[in-house]
């Protein structure tokens, strides 16, 4: 079940994508959802699909994998297009009865709002899955790093994502420990209601947290001695840098979104 | 010349300020040692005798209540001794889990050295190198929780070596590790002290201390020996009652003499029993 969570998870690789900067990747995928929202027409659409997919061949990540990050946002999808259909009212009616009413616009949005969606996942997706989970902080620690003169504590932010993903393992680890212990011990988490199954998990959750306490204090220790003392003086061994690729990347990108913005004006 | 570390009567107490009035354990009761540039030291100590808490004082973790520590030749109460004191004193800690920051073993490694501030191409060339020491470069790349137990350790180990550290304290470093990794960390450790680590090593497994040059033996918050492995463990009696152990070979050698054999007790390696037992029974 926990093992299926695949956000977060670095996809090694050599590809033109993975080689690039991991800031321009981040202001990337932040042009690519402005993209995705502003394409109001099926053409602008269809320059955002075109978009995804180009990425998506580049980056050479199996499709597989793909799919298991699309499916358990499968239930948001369906949710959100439901809600659209039936809460958008204006346009012509497909279908009428008591208080439901189907329109063409109702459609149009419900089919707009679905594939934007894939797009936006499979999108972001793509971020996390050619760039190193340490690139990505870095990467998010330099681009905030103008708010560090308003006093946003950027570099313990930082600290604190890398920590939580290091510790991701080490913690699924140690539930299944604790899941087996409790077993052992005649638990039962398989069968029973929804309330008595969130129940029986109550076993597992408290001695999880106490044992993520002992490690917060143990590392926090193990960080002392190794002379941590905050982002200040503090040097990296990989230094971010910015290569052609990322040039070529963000006109690749800009183009499109040109496109969108073009297509926008003139349908 | 004064010596590498000094600690002189030193008194440390943990206070538990959630009781009211707050209680307060005294754990340290007047510790007096020196140890040596290059030396192999093992604290030995049941359960709750305050060896860690010693290691803990030695880098400034924790601060003398009364007396003192000085780290050649700095106070450790001096606050603008701390970091050059950690820089000097590395310390490798019981769960290699908990001591491992980064998401890749080369990253952690580094991870000292970006927070003392070094040129990121010096960091590459030392991060290299300690892995190479600890034979761990080959995994640089890898996720640190996916190797084994003592790979683990010995990525910790290599963490601290990048630092260049005079002296590594140890706390237990192979107390959760199976017999081969605990062989891994030994050889690492006692390689480093081959190229002039000071090593102060607490550990539970009496065959460890053994490879010493010296061993300590702290209980109820004192010093109460401090000698030459060879010396201590034959004290059989003495460390049974303290509620230690000795090296296997040389409760067999205690047992012989016990029966009236004419053996020393002063075996502590298993090649220096076997040949003691051959000249015996030949």
């Amino acid at each position: 079940m926990i093992k299926d969570i695949t956000i977060g998870q670095y996809f090694p690789g050599n590809s033109v994508i993975h080689r690039m900067d991991a800031r321009i990747k981040i202001i990337m995928t932040a042009v690519f959802i402005v993209m995705l929202f502003a394409a109001n027409s099926v053409w602008g659409l269809l320059v955002g699909i075109a978009f995804t997919i180009l990425t998506f061949i580049i980056s050479k990540i199996p499709g597989k994998l793909m799919l298991k990050s699309l499916k358990p946002i499968v239930p948001i999808i369906i949710f959100t297009a439901i809600l659209n259909l039936l809460f958008i009212r204006t346009g012509k009616a497909y279908f009428e009865w008591k208080f439901l009413k189907i329109t063409d616009e109702g459609v149009d949005t419900a089919v707009f709002m679905m594939i934007r969606i894939i797009c936006l996942i499979v999108g972001t997706s793509l971020l996390t899955y050619t760039t190193s989970p340490i690139d990505l902080t870095d990467a998010i620690e330099r681009l905030l790093s103008p708010l560090k003169k308003i006093k946003v504590p950027v570099h313990e932010l930082a600290m604190m994502m890398t920590i939580a993903l290091r510790f991701i393992p080490t913690l699924i680890e140690e539930t299944d420990k604790i899941m087996s212990a409790q077993k052992a011990r005649g638990a039962d988490m398989e069968t029973g209601s929804l309330i008595q199954k969130a129940k029986a998990l109550i076993p597992v959750l408290i001695p999880l947290f106490v044992a993520s306490f002992r490690h917060a204090e143990e590392l926090a220790l193990a960080m002392e001695c190794r002379c941590y003392h905050g982002g200040e003086g503090r040097t990296r061994m990989k230094q971010l840098h910015m290569s052609i690729v990322d040039l070529y990347g963000s006109i690749f990108c800009v183009l499109f979104l040109a496109g969108v913005i073009v297509i926008n004006i003139v349908v | 010349m004064s010596s590498f570390i000094e600690i002189k009567d030193l008194h440390f107490s943990y206070v538990n300020d959630l009781e009211d009035p707050p209680v307060k354990t005294e754990v340290l009761k007047g510790i007096n040692l020196n140890i040596e540039k290059g030396e192999f030291v093992a604290v030995l100590g049941h359960n709750g005798s305050g060896k860690s808490t010693l290691a803990k004082c030695i880098n400034a973790i924790n601060l003398p209540e009364s007396g003192a520590v000085y780290v050649n030749g700095m106070d450790t109460l001096d606050e603008n001794n701390l970091l050059p004191i950690r820089e000097k004193v590395g310390m490798v800690f019981q769960n290699p889990d908990n001591q491992i920051v980064a998401t890749i073993v080369e990253e952690d490694v580094a991870f000292a050295l970006e927070n003392m501030g070094v040129e990121p191409n010096e960091i590459r060339r030392r991060v290299d190198e300690a892995l190479k020491t600890v034979g761990m470069y080959e995994y640089r790349l890898h996720a640190p929780h996916k190797l084994s137990g003592g790979q683990k350790q010995r990525v910790a180990i290599a963490g601290i070596i990048a630092m260049k550290p005079d002296c590594i304290l140890l706390d237990e470093p192979t107390a959760m590790l199976d017999p081969h990794g605990r062989d891994e960390v030994m050889k690492t450790v006692k390689m480093l002290n081959e190229q002039g680590v000071t090593i102060v090593l607490i550990t539970h497994y009496m065959e460890e201390a053994a490879q010493a040059q010296r061993v300590v033996v702290i209980d109820g918050g004192e010093v109460i020996m401090d000698n030459v492995p060879k010396k201590i463990f034959s004290n059989v009696e003495t460390m049974k009652n303290l509620g230690l152990d000795v090296p296997q070979v040389t409760e067999l050698c205690w047992e012989l003499k016990k029966a009236g054999y004419d053996i020393s007790t002063e075996i502590i390696h298993e090649d220096e029993c076997v040949k003691k037992l051959y000249e015996m029974l030949k």
